[in-house]
C-alpha cells in the first residue's frame, strides 16, 4: 500500500472566548499548515473538515467554513467526530487514488455553548436523554467503574492532573498550565463523584490543521525532515448504551490498538514508542487508555504512573503537551495530538520536545466514555 | 493580524436552537414503555443465538446480529454497578435538583445495566454492590420517567 505523510501542521493556541469566528480560526491554521508545508492553495484537492452542526449551531456546519479551508472550488467533505477521524478519513480518501494533497482541518468553540446540554444529546433521545446524563456524568460512572474493579484511589488520577497540568507549563499553546499538587486536585470542587474540577478538562476553543500528502507527491513537496508517516491506524466502536458495555472494559481500544500496531510492525509497544499523545478528557481515563494501549497490564495505568514511566523525562512520556486536561477542543483534540507528535517526531516541539523521537502514538475518541477508538502510529 | 482588528469592539450574538423533534420509538422499545405503562412490568428481551438478556430491550443482539426475540419479564431489582453524585445544576437537563445520583444498575435476570437515579437514601450512602428496586411512578406516559427511581431493597 502507497505510504502517506504529514507534511504540515498548525494549531491555535487554546484559549477561552476566543474572539475569532469558526471561519476566522480555520483560515488562520490552514493557511499556517500551508505555510509549514511550503506549499500553495492551489495544489491542495481534497479537503476534510472536522467540525459538528450541534456544537457549532448550525447545520451542514463545513460548508459554512469551506472558503477559510481553502475549499472554494474543491471538495469538501465532513467528519462529525474527533480530529483523529477526520485524518483517517484524509488517508483514505488519498489511498482510493481519487485525491491528491488533503487538508484535514478541525475547529471547536466550545465556550460558544452549553457543553453539558450538547453531550446530553448524544444519549438516545428514546432512553437516556431524559434522565439528563452528559459527558461529565457518564464519565463519573466510568471512573467509579475503574475505580471499583481494580480497587484504585482517587488520589492516582489526581496524579494525571498533576503530571499533564505540570507539562503544560511548557506548552505556549495550552489553556491552562499549572504547577499543582494531588492535594489541590482532591480539594477542588466535586462536580460529579469522583471527579472533582480539577480531574476535568476544562472547556476550550481552537483549531488545527494537517496537509496529508501520498508518498510521490509528499517527496516532490517537501524536505525529509518536513514528512512525517502514518505508519499504523486501528479503530473500533464498543456498544453505544453505557449499560451494555463493562464500562472499565477497553476492548475496543485493545482492537484498534492490535490493528494500528500490527500495520506499524510494532510488538512491544513500550519499548518502541517513544512519546504517546492519549485522550486524557478526564484524569482517570489516562491509566485507563494506557492499559488499553498495551502499555500495561490491566489494572496496573495507575501504578505505572505512580512509579512515573509516564513523566516527562520518564520511559514513555504521556501528553508531554499538557494533554486534553490542559486544553480540550473536544472535535480538534485528536488533530491537535496528531500536530504534537508531528514537531516530536521532527524535532520542533521546542520546551516541550522529549528528546529523540522516532516513533509517536496518538489516540482519539468518539462517542461517550470511550465508546470508539482511533490510534495512530506516527514515524520518520 | 492587522493593526485596526485591535481597536474593534468584538460583539456577541444571543441565539438559542429550538427545534421540535418527533421520533418514532420502535416496535422494541414501544412494547417495553406499553408494558411499563400499562401494566407496571419491566422486561427484557432475549438474543436466542448467544442468550443474553437486553434491558432495555434491543432490536438487534449487538454481539449477532440477531433479533432478541424472546422477551423475559425481570422482578424489577438489581445491584448497583457503578454510580455518581451529580454536584452541578442544569435545570434544563436534569429532571432533578443537584445533589443527585446516577447508578448503571445490573438488573436481575438481564446481563445489562439500566441507567436510572438512585433516591430515598441519602447520595453519600450509596455504594457500589448495594441492592436496590424500581419504583414506578404513579401516572406512567410511556418513557422511561415511568420509573421514578431506584431505592434501597428492603
Ligand atoms: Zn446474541
Amino acid at each position: 500500500m502507497e505510504k502517506v505523510a504529514i507534511i504540515g501542521v498548525a494549531q491555535s493556541k487554546y484559549e477561552q472566548n476566543k474572539p475569532e469566528t469558526f471561519a476566522e480560526m480555520v483560515y488562520d491554521v490552514t493557511r499556517r499548515a500551508l505555510e509549514d508545508a511550503g506549499i500553495t492553495k492551489d495544489e491542495v484537492d481534497n479537503v476534510v473538515s472536522v467540525s459538528s452542526d450541534f456544537w457549532d449551531g448550525r447545520t451542514i456546519s463545513s460548508m459554512a467554513i469551506q472558503d477559510s479551508a481553502c475549499a472554494y472550488g474543491k471538495d469538501i467533505t465532513t467528519v462529525e467526530g474527533d480530529g483523529t477521524f477526520g485524518c483517517l478519513y484524509g488517508m483514505m480518501r488519498i489511498l482510493s487514488g481519487s485525491f491528491g494533497v488533503t487538508i484535514v482541518v478541525a475547529h471547536h468553540k466550545g465556550t460558544e455553548s452549553n457543553m453539558n446540554g450538547i453531550t446530553n444529546c448524544a444519549f438516545d433521545p428514546l432512553v437516556e436523554r431524559k434522565l439528563g446524563i452528559d459527558a461529565v456524568s457518564s464519565a463519573a460512572l466510568q471512573a467509579r467503574r475503574y475505580m471499583t474493579k481494580y480497587a484504585l484511589k482517587e488520589e492516582q488520577f489526581a496524579l494525571v492532573s498533576v503530571k499533564n497540568h505540570g507539562n503544560a507549563m511548557r506548552n505556549p499553546l495550552a489553556l491552562f498550565p499549572m504547577e499543582i499538587t494531588v492535594e489541590d486536585v482532591m480539594n477542588s470542587r466535586r462536580i460529579a463523584d469522583p471527579l472533582k474540577l480539577l480531574d476535568c478538562s476544562p472547556v476550550t476553543d481552537g483549531a488545527a490543521a494537517l496537509v496529508l500528502a501520498a508518498e510521490r507527491q509528499a517527496k516532490k513537496l517537501s524536505t525529509r525532515k518536513k514528512r512525517v508517516w502514518l505508519l499504523g491506524v486501528g479503530h473500533c466502536s464498543d456498544a453505544y448504551r453505557l449499560g451494555d458495555r463493562d464500562l472499565a472494559d477497553t476492548r475496543a481500544l485493545k482492537a484498534a490498538a492490535k490493528r494500528a500496531y500490527a500495520m506499524a510492525g510494532i510488538v512491544d509497544p513500550l519499548k518502541e514508542i517513544d512519546v504517546a499523545e492519549v485522550y486524557d478528557a478526564f484524569s482517570y481515563m489516562e491509566p485507563l487508555w494506557l492499559e488499553g494501549l498495551g502499555f500495561c497490564e490491566d489494572g496496573m495505568g495507575c501504578e505505572y504512573l505512580e512509579r512515573g514511566y509516564f513523566n516527562f523525562d520518564g520511559k514513555l512520556p504521556v501528553n508531554p503537551s499538557g494533554g486534553r486536561l490542559s486544553a480540550n477542543p473536544v472535535q480538534v483534540a485528536g488533530l491537535a495530538e496528531l500536530a504534537e507528535c508531528v514537531l516530536q517526531i521532527r524535532g520542533e516541539a521546542g520546551e516541550r520536545q522529549v528528546g529523540e523521537v522516532n516513533v509517536a502514538l496518538a489516540h482519539g475518541i468518539n462517542g461517550m466514555c470511550g465508546q470508539s477508538h482511533c490510534v495512530w502510529i506516527l514515524g520518520r | 493580524m492587522s493593526d485596526w482588528k485591535k481597536d474593534v469592539e468584538v460583539l456577541i450574538h444571543q441565539g438559542k436552537i429550538s427545534v421540535p423533534y418527533s421520533w418514532t420509538v420502535g416496535s422494541t422499545l414501544s412494547r417495553w414503555y406499553c408494558e411499563l405503562r400499562d401494566n407496571g412490568k419491566i422486561w427484557a428481551n432475549r438474543c436466542p443465538s448467544c442468550g443474553t438478556v437486553f434491558v432495555p430491550p434491543k432490536a438487534k443482539c449487538i454481539h449477532c446480529y440477531q433479533e432478541p426475540h424472546d422477551w423475559v419479564e425481570l422482578p424489577g431489582t438489581g445491584t448497583v454497578e457503578t454510580y455518581t453524585i451529580v454536584r452541578y445544576e442544569e435545570p434544563k437537563l436534569h429532571p432533578r435538583k443537584a445533589p443527585f445520583v446516577y447508578g448503571l444498575i445490573k438488573m436481575d435476570g438481564a446481563d445489562t445495566c439500566l441507567l436510572h437515579f438512585i433516591d430515598e437514601i441519602e447520595p453519600e450512602k450509596v455504594k457500589v454492590g448495594m441492592r436496590v428496586e424500581a419504583v414506578l411512578e404513579e401516572e406512567r406516559e410511556g418513557n422511561i420517567l415511568d420509573i421514578r427511581h431506584f431505592r434501597p431493597l428492603g
